[in-house]
């Protein structure tokens, strides 16, 4: 057991040693949703029209609404961060000395996994506490409470970049991943417009994002943020998380298409 | 279909003293009665054609409703929804004031450039005062020894002596005056200007100006900042503004006249009242079609209730 607790710190010490060496990626990670707040959503702050949905009792700024859509995309793209650095360490090799490890590689990759995860939630809480610096500020237990949903959302993301890292053979094929996953994910989800936004212009676009795992991570962050718990959001993420995981494991087991023991 | 359960209950409303909202909605010819303790619509009672103004007796025995179209004030019983009697009130009564002695009502005939002052005991017109076109804002002084009417078009706030019920002073102000209230013990008085987009406040005892609050709404065009009514906080240090079509209460400080915050409600905000222990405030959103309950502590919207179509006026009625 000492063992499985063991690489547990030790993948997670890394995870956190790489993060905290690289300041930039810290600010990149915070300017790319703090632009979006700032800049994007206060010139559309009449874009969204006036409605109330819930979790929300009365009438919000789009500032307000798109606070968790962006926490989201702060654990999108770690999660997808994290499996671009997967793929870093299979070219540099140092995935090969982690996987000869005895421990199974359901173990390792779970371990990976809880510490981007983890990484990711705490720059969820450094936006959070710079948007409510400018003024945009959640019900005070919300803080609280958004947090097993951004653990289960950041594990839904980091599974999903993990099941992508197992495909991906090359640092150069990542740009296809922002290219066909990131940005699909998050324009079509409700991380900048409401579902009955997207209803108006198109039922189809609707449809894509209601079935958009990202969609019921976002609001299950954003219902949790409001002291709500949003059972429909909850469970979709924990099925997508379960697929991913399940996809991923398989991808990095020596059947998949994962690196392969040597026999 | 995204579906919720609520984990924890977040509303922290929690009034002290129990009491009711009654809202008059414009279009569908009928008050709502808003719980100050649930939040929620209890009741709902038809009007007569066009409700807007709306204010209680003293003793919250009777509520009078100004049915514009019906040129009514109708007298309504409160514990009942049935309709007492009317009163006459002169041609397309728009807003009234009740006289301190709970017995004259000030009400302003927008269509026909008078203000008709009722005795409410005997139902008879005392007065009819000539006052510029189209009146609307009311406001009477505390010791009930001035009225004041508004007129839209003229631009003037009126000044009626109430024991001669006669003019004795007009001063102009900006475009379209649509609120009136007396303030600090009564010597002053704030008058809003929807068009204009000021709140002017006058030194009573000499009707002179002493000040003007501009509004600027961030992100909105000022065409759409017009203020209406207001509403004062118990200790009439802080002042709340409706500001129409911008979608926004102004948070005035009533000592220095300058604007702290703005608070985002429904679509055209119109008027206000407080509950019993001015914890909450009421705003209708007349487009919109609901009620913003605005948490006066931490200025906060916390809670936007739908009622019926346009809502106007808002009047508070204890229930304890």
């Amino acid at each position: 057991m000492s063992g499985y607790v063991t690489a547990l710190i030790a993948i997670v010490t890394r995870e956190a040693l790489r993060f905290v060496h690289q300041r930039e990626r810290f600010v990149a990670a915070l300017v790319r949703p703090l632009v979006w707040l700032l800049v994007f959503a206060a010139g559309f702050r009449a874009a969204l029209g006036l409605s109330i949905i819930p979790p929300y009792q009365t009438y919000i700024t789009y500032e307000t609404y798109i606070v968790p859509g962006l926490c989201g995309m702060i654990l999108l793209f770690n999660g997808m961060q994290s499996s671009l650095s997967l793929i870093y360490d299979r070219e540099m090799g140092a995935m090969k000395l982690l996987l000869t490890s005895p421990l199974p590689r359901w173990w390792l990759l779970m371990c990976k996994l809880l510490g981007a995860t983890a990484i990711s939630i705490l720059q969820v809480y450094a936006f959070l506490a710079i948007a409510a610096a400018f003024g945009i500020v959640m019900p005070a237990m919300g803080y609280v409470a958004v947090l097993p949903a951004l653990v289960v959302a950041g594990l839904m993301l980091g599974s999903l970049g993990l099941l992508l890292s197992s495909f991906i053979k090359q640092l150069e094929n990542f740009a296809g991943v922002m290219n066909f996953v990131i940005f699909p994910m998050f324009f079509l989800s409700s991380a900048l417009y409401p579902l009955w936004k997207m209803a108006e212009s198109s039922e189809l676009l609707h449809d894509i994002c209601a079935v958009n795992p990202f969609t019921h991570a976002v609001e299950l962050i954003r219902f949790a943020l409001y002291l709500q718990l949003n059972g429909a959001a909850l469970g979709w993420t924990v099925l997508a998380a379960g697929l991913f995981t399940t996809g991923a494991l398989w991808g990095y087991s020596p059947e998949g298409t994962g690196i392969r023991r040597k026999s | 279909m995204i579906r919720s359960a609520t984990l924890i209950c977040g509303f922290l409303v929690s009034p002290v003293w129990a009491g009711e909202i009654w809202v008059t909605n414009e279009k569908d010819d009928t008050v709502s009665i808003i719980s100050t303790e649930t939040l929620e619509v209890i009741q709902t009672y038809p009007t007569g054609e066009r409700p807007r103004g709306i204010t209680f007796s003293k003793d919250y025995s009777v509520v009078y409703i100004c049915a514009s179209d019906s040129d009514a004030v109708q007298v309504m019983d409160p514990n009942t929804g049935e309709i007492l009697h009317d009163l006459p009130s002169g041609e397309d009564p728009e807003q009234f004031v009740l006289h301190p002695n709970d017995r004259h009502l000030y009400i302003a005939n927008e269509d026909d450039a008078i203000t008709t002052v009722v005795d409410t005991e005997t139902r008879r017109v005392i007065a009819q005062i000539d006052v510029g076109v189209e009146p609307e804002g009311m406001a009477v002084s505390p010791d009930g020894k001035i009225a004041i009417t508004t007129s839209e078009t003229t631009n003037m706030a009126h000044w009626i002596d109430t024991e001669t019920q006669e003019l004795f002073a007009n001063t102009l102000v900006d475009s379209r005056p649509r609120h009136a209230e007396f303030v600090a013990e009564g010597t002053q008085l704030w008058v809003s200007s929807e068009i204009g987009g000021t709140i002017t406040i006058f030194d009573v005892a000499d009707q002179s100006e002493i000040g003007k609050i501009d509004f600027e709404v961030q992100g909105v065009h000022p065409d759409r900042v017009q203020p209406v009514g207001f509403e004062f906080t118990a200790d009439e240090k802080t002042a709340f503004v409706a500001l129409g079509p911008s979608n926004h209460v102004a948070v005035v400080n009533a000592e220095t006249f300058e604007v702290e915050d703005y608070i985002l409600v429904g679509r055209r905000v119109w008027h206000m009242d407080f509950n019993g222990d001015k914890t909450q405030l009421f705003t209708t959103n007349g487009v919109s079609g609901d009620v913003t309950v605005i948490d006066v502590a931490s200025r906060t919207a916390v809670k936007t209730i739908k009622v019926g179509r346009f809502p106007w006026g808002a009047a508070y009625r204890p229930t304890e």
